[in-house]
C-alpha cells in the first residue's frame, strides 16, 4: 500500500501583517505535515504565529500557500475543523444543552435528535444537571467543558485548540488536561494545541512543534515518546523541557 | 451606574439592578418601603409647603385637592378618557416609531459605510425637540389625528434606532467566529447570534423610545385636541384650574412609570441569562 497525503498538510505558507508602512511577516514560508489521530501542541513565545497558525488551518486567516485538510484547500470556516477559544465563546443567550446542540441544530438535525446527542456529549464532559443553566452561572472550567462538548458533538475531523485553559487556575487546568486526555483517547481525533506553557504541551503532546518568532518559523519539531498517562513529576519530562527551554532561551537571547 | 455607550444614550438597568442587590443586599419588601418613604416624604413637603400659605393655594391646592380632584375626575369618567385617547396616540407613534426603527438600526449596525452615511444626517436631527417639528407636522399632516401620531414617532424613533445599532455593533466577533466553525451559514449567524446577542440593547431602546414618546405627548396635543391628557393640561389652565393641570400631570407620571414597569418585566423575561 501506498502511503496516502498526510491529513493536514501546510506547504510554504506565509502571512503578512502590514499597518501603513511596515510588513510584519509571522508566519515565513512554513512546511508542516500533521498526521490523522496526531496530539501536536505548538508552542513559542508571543508573537511566534502559533495563533495565527491556528486561524489559518480554521479559516479566519487569509494566507500565501496552502493548506490541505484531507486533500481540500483551507480557505474558510468549515465545521469539519472544529475551534476551542481560550474565552470560551460560549453563546451566553443559550443554555448549555443549547451550546453544545448548537452546531448540530444549524445543519438541520430535528429536535429530539440534537439535544439528545447534546445531553451525551454534556455527560462525557461530566456536566448532568447542568444542561438548563445558562453559561454566565459556570466556572471557568465549566464553561470550557461545554466548549468541548460543543466543538465534539460537531463531529469534526480535527480540533483546533487555541490556549484552551490559559485562562484557568493551575488545579482546574491541570484537571482539565487529563479530562481531556481521557476524551481523546476514546475517539482518538486529530488535535492541534496551542499553547505557551512547556509543561502544558509535554504532558499533553504526541509531538511538540516549537515556533519562534521574527520571522515566524519552525525551531523545533519532536515527538514525546512517553506513555501515558504521564507523570507530571517523571524525570524523563524534564529531558523535554530542558531541550526545549535551551531552544527557547536560546533564540530569545 | 449605568452603561453609557458612545453616544451616551444608553442606560443598563439590568446592570443598574444587579450593582443595587450587590452592594445593599436589601430583601424587597424592605425596598419597597424604602421607596414608599421616598414618595410619602415628597406628598408630606408638598403638604407642608401648601400649608404654610405663602403660595395661593390656587396656585398650590394641597395634595388632598389634587387628590379628591383625581377621585372626581375618575368617578365621572373623564380622566379615563382622556388617558385612554393618550394611550392611544402614545402607542400608535410608538409602534410605528418601532416599525421603522427597529429596522434601520438593524441595517445600520449590520453595514458600516451605510452607518458612516447616515449617522451625521441622525446626528443632526437627534437634538431637534419634539416641540419645534408641531409647525412642520401641521403643514404636513393638518391638525387631526396624524400630525400628533407623527410627532411621537419622530420623539421615539432616534432611542430606539441608536440603541439597536449599538446593540448590532457590540455583538463580540468570537461568538460569529465560533458559529462559523460550528456551521451556521450567514442568515443562522444574523438570527441566533447577531440578533440574540443585541435584545438587551434593543428592549433598552424600547423603554427610552416609550419614555420620550411620553415626553412629546403633550407637545403633541398641544395641536388642537379636544382630547388626551395634554388637552386636559391645557384646557385646566385656561380655566384656571390647577389641581386638574397636576392631576393630569400626575397621571402621565403614573402611566409613564407603569409602562415602564411592564417593560422591565418583559426585559427580565427575554434576558434571562445577563
Amino acid at each position: 500500500m501506498v502511503k496516502t497525503e498526510s491529513f493536514i498538510k501546510i506547504n510554504d505558507v506565509t502571512v503578512n501583517f502590514s499597518n501603513n508602512k511596515n510588513v510584519h511577516t509571522v508566519l515565513n514560508h512554513m512546511n508542516l505535515s500533521i498526521e490523522e489521530g496526531e496530539f501536536v501542541c505548538v508552542l513559542g513565545p508571543s508573537g511566534c504565529g502559533k495563533t495565527t497558525l491556528l486561524n489559518c488551518i480554521a479559516g479566519f486567516q487569509k494566507y500565501e500557500g496552502k493548506i490541505l485538510l484531507q486533500d481540500q484547500l483551507v480557505s474558510k470556516p468549515g465545521k469539519e475543523r472544529g475551534v476551542m477559544f481560550q474565552e470560551y465563546a460560549l453563546f451566553p443567550w443559550f443554555t448549555v444543552e443549547q451550546n453544545v446542540a448548537f452546531g448540530l441544530k444549524m445543519s438541520g438535525m430535528n429536535k429530539q435528535q440534537y439535544l439528545e446527542l447534546a445531553r451525551s456529549f454534556i455527560r462525557m464532559v461530566g456536566l448532568e444537571g447542568f444542561e438548563k443553566h445558562y453559561p454566565s452561572r459556570l466556572s471557568g472550567g465549566m464553561k470550557q467543558r461545554v466548549s468541548l462538548a460543543r466543538v465534539l458533538a460537531n463531529n469534526p475531523s480535527i480540533l483546533l485548540m487555541d490556549e484552551p485553559f490559559a485562562a484557568l487556575d493551575e488545579q482546574t487546568r491541570q484537571h482539565m488536561q487529563s479530562e481531556l486526555l481521557k476524551i481523546w483517547e476514546q475517539n482518538k481525533i486529530t488535535c492541534l494545541f496551542i499553547t505557551h506553557s512547556i509543561h502544558e504541551a509535554i504532558y499533553l503532546a504526541d509531538r511538540i512543534i516549537v515556533l519562534m518568532p521574527n520571522p515566524g518559523r519552525v525551531a523545533l519539531d519532536i515527538k514525546v515518546d512517553l506513555p501515558r498517562i504521564r507523570d507530571r513529576n517523571d524525570d524523563r519530562m524534564f529531558h523535554y523541557q530542558k531541550l526545549i527551554s535551551a531552544i527557547l532561551e536560546g533564540e530569545v537571547a | 451606574m449605568g452603561v453609557v455607550n458612545q453616544k451616551g444614550v444608553i442606560t443598563s438597568t439590568l446592570v443598574q439592578q444587579r450593582t443595587n442587590k450587590l452592594s445593599f443586599g436589601v430583601p424587597a419588601l424592605k425596598n419597597i418601603s424604602i421607596k414608599s418613604i421616598g414618595i410619602l416624604a415628597a406628598i408630606a413637603l408638598w403638604a407642608f409647603v401648601s400649608a404654610l400659605g405663602i403660595f395661593s393655594t390656587s396656585l398650590l391646592p394641597s395634595p388632598w385637592t389634587v387628590f379628591s380632584s383625581f377621585l372626581r375626575l375618575i368617578q365621572n369618567g373623564v380622566l379615563i378618557d382622556h388617558t385612554l385617547s393618550s394611550l392611544g396616540r402614545v402607542f400608535s407613534g410608538f409602534f410605528l416609531a418601532i416599525a421603522i426603527a427597529v429596522p434601520t438600526g438593524l441595517v445600520l449596525g449590520m453595514w458600516d459605510n451605510v452607518r458612516k452615511a447616515v449617522d451625521p444626517v441622525i446626528e443632526v436631527l437627534r437634538p431637534i425637540p419634539p416641540i419645534a417639528i408641531i409647525p412642520l407636522a401641521i403643514l404636513w399632516f393638518g391638525i387631526g389625528e396624524s400630525s400628533k401620531i407623527f410627532i411621537i414617532t419622530y420623539a421615539a424613533f432616534f432611542p430606539i434606532v441608536l440603541n439597536v445599532m449599538g446593540g448590532i455593533q457590540q455583538v463580540d466577533p468570537v461568538h460569529i467566529k465560533a458559529a462559523k466553525t460550528l456551521g451556521a451559514n450567514s442568515l443562522q449567524i444574523f438570527y441566533y447570534v447577531v440578533l440574540r446577542s443585541a435584545i438587551p440593547n434593543i428592549i433598552i431602546g424600547m423603554r427610552a423610545g416609550v419614555s420620550m414618546a411620553f415626553i412629546s405627548l403633550v407637545a403633541a396635543e398641544l395641536i388642537a385636541s379636544n382630547a388626551g391628557l395634554g388637552f386636559l393640561i391645557q384646557e385646566a389652565r385656561y380655566l384656571f384650574k390647577t389641581d386638574e393641570v397636576m392631576v393630569g400631570m400626575i397621571t402621565i407620571g403614573l402611566v409613564g412609570f407603569a409602562i415602564n414597569r411592564i417593560l422591565l418585566s418583559a426585559e427580565k423575561a427575554l434576558v434571562r441569562w445577563k
